[in-house]
């Protein structure tokens, strides 16, 4: 009976895993089979054909589309880790006048939903003229309410002795921040870059606004417009475009799925 | 003392500038778009309550809402239950715990775009996969996204698919305060393992419950790129979602007072419907 259960248990598992897994390791062998064979629900190519790819390639800027990724969700996650450090130990650790209403309005500003802004931002962008440049992708990120939290929650723990000190020996407040909090933070800075990273790299309703020069498209972007446009003509190639936006996020995933559990679950119940 | 204060200052200056930038101006600027006509090209012009009138009774509107609840009735139920059944299977004593929850977890960090596209090919009509599995037991294939009855339903399946992972760590959080004693304790009374799980695991794991619903219902009003990639809206507008009728009005019609109006009614429907669900949840466990 034991034994049984036992089982039971184990074969669920993997068909809840499977159902989890099967559709991606379909969609990555699906990119390498001939446009009759994509109906099959073999894993393993008959023919295996990079055309898929090399059509993808010459059809779309994904090779720049990729650099622009990785450009706008570097920068973001930088400024993000850089300036929310800053502004959160500020909150924590200094005693400013309207340093606790900073507190409030960051806090109230979580609670409204990305749709209600979305149009006046957007209306902003285009005045401000930034409509097809990475300004457009990168500024309305450089601050993230729920990282500047996050970081806060943790620059409370600290003790005040440590920079007490560091005071005493003449360290500057940015210098007490960046060489003595960053070193023991480590654990919330690699959270917070994770989820930030992330999010910008799967964004595709705002680059959808502010960006239709294809040169200028993240892969997110590019792919869906690439896909809805016609322009990979058939199921294999859209796949295969499919692939650049995944295979770097799996593979780093392999590697650190602890981080990214921990960050973007943390995130999303926090945000 | 003096010196604290000016750093504070200069350290926060950055995000408050930032914050009335791009985040006081333009909930400020919601409010006023409101009461405009603006195409971004003309000037704006002064609208009084038309965009407010007009979209009291617009169809296309109201149609979004109503899809939106159409999917949230079966995408939030179908959240919950399958997110416990995991997260319960995961809190045994099991081998290889690290994997599944890694397996399960997957989808959520892949991008929703590439989701979007990878479904549409598993339920396509004639090739997809998921027909070809059905034919295969001998079963007729299901038009899944070109049927009006079931394109929003396939649609909220692949959502919580997309999701579970991260609501079983959610649930997995929840099962470790349960305490030992009282499983023990419950045990030693003899309950069967549906007793226990009725009165001992489901109770004690409602505030985890209640998070699920609100950031599936949240989650479920932001429902953008699914039908945006997968339908169009179609067919017959079953699965037209809110954010993309406001797309469409600043994208595709240049209407950004309307547009902007879409999204504050938008962001008052999630309000009212949030505080409702903490409501009726509330009441349900004072029974």
């Amino acid at each position: 009976m034991r034994i049984l259960r036992r089982v039971a248990l184990y074969a669920g598992l993997t068909i809840a895993a499977l159902t989890f897994i099967y559709p991606f390791l379909w969609m990555a062998s699906a990119t390498f089979k001939p446009a009759l064979e994509i109906g099959s629900l073999s894993l393993i190519p008959q023919n295996p054909t990079l055309d898929n790819y090399r059509t993808m390639w010459a059809r779309a800027p994904f090779g720049r589309a990729l650099v622009n990724s990785v450009f706008v969700a570097s920068t973001i996650t930088l400024a993000v880790l850089v300036l929310g450090s800053m502004t959160a130990y500020a909150m924590a650790r200094l005693r400013f006048r309207g340093g606790p209403i900073l507190n409030a309005v960051t806090m109230a500003i979580l609670l409204v939903p990305g749709q209600l802004t979305l149009i006046p931002l957007y209306t902003l962008i285009v005045q401000l003229g930034w409509i097809d440049t990475y300004t457009a992708l990168i500024v309305p990120y450089l601050f993230n309410a729920t990282a500047i939290l996050m970081l806060r929650q943790f620059f409370l723990q600290i003790p005040q002795s440590l920079i007490d000190s560091a005071r005493m020996d003449g360290m500057s407040e940015p210098r007490i921040l960046f060489t003595i909090f960053w070193p023991l933070s480590k654990p919330v800075l690699s959270i917070v870059a994770i989820f930030t990273f992330m999010g910008s790299w799967n964004e595709v309703l705002w680059p959808l606004l502010v960006v239709r020069e294809e040169h200028l498209m993240t892969l997110p972007q590019l792919l869906t417009v690439f896909a809805l446009g016609g322009g990979a003509g058939s199921v294999g190639v859209s796949l295969a475009s499919a692939m650049v936006l995944v295979i770097p996020v799996v593979v780093a995933y392999v590697f650190l799925q602890r981080n990214f559990i921990e960050s973007m679950a943390g995130a999303g119940i926090k945000g | 003392m003096r010196a604290e204060q000016r750093s504070g200052w200069l350290l926060s200056a950055p995000y408050s500038a930032f914050l009335i930038a791009f985040a006081i101006y333009p909930i400020v600027f919601a409010i006023v778009l409101v009461f405009l006509h603006w195409d971004l090209v003309t000037a704006p012009t002064f609208a009084g309550i038309d965009n407010v009138r007009l979209l009291a009774v617009d169809a296309r509107f109201w149609r979004a809402v109503l899809n939106t609840f159409i999917f949230l009735g079966i995408h939030v139920p179908l959240q919950i239950a399958t997110a416990l059944a995991l997260a319960l299977a995961l809190n045994r004593q099991l081998a290889g715990r690290g994997f599944w929850r890694a397996a399960f977890f997957l989808p959520v960090v892949i991008s929703g775009a590439v989701v979007a596209i990878l479904w549409s090919n598993l339920y396509a009509t004639d090739v997809g996969l998921i027909n070809r599995l059905l034919m295969r037991i001998g079963l007729a294939p299901v038009p899944w996204l070109t049927d009006p009855r079931t394109a929003m339903p396939a649609i909220a399946v692949m959502v919580t698919w997309k999701n579970v992972g991260f609501y079983v760590i959610i649930y997995l959080a929840g099962l470790q305060y349960i305490p030992r004693s009282c499983q023990e304790a419950i045990e030693l009374e003899g309950a069967s393992s549906w007793q226990r799980f009725r009165y001992l695991t489901l109770p004690s794991l409602l505030p985890q419950t209640i998070l699920v619903v609100t950031l599936s219902t949240i989650n479920g009003f932001q429902l953008f790129i699914e039908p945006y990639v997968m339908t169009g809206g179609g067919p017959l507008r079953r699965t037209y979602s809110v954010v993309l009728y406001l797309y469409n009005n600043a994208f595709s019609y240049q209407k950004m007072g309307y547009a902007a109006t879409i999204g504050v009614a938008l962001a008052l429907i999630i309000g009212l419907v949030v505080f409702a669900q903490r409501r009726v949840i509330g009441r349900a466990e004072a029974l």
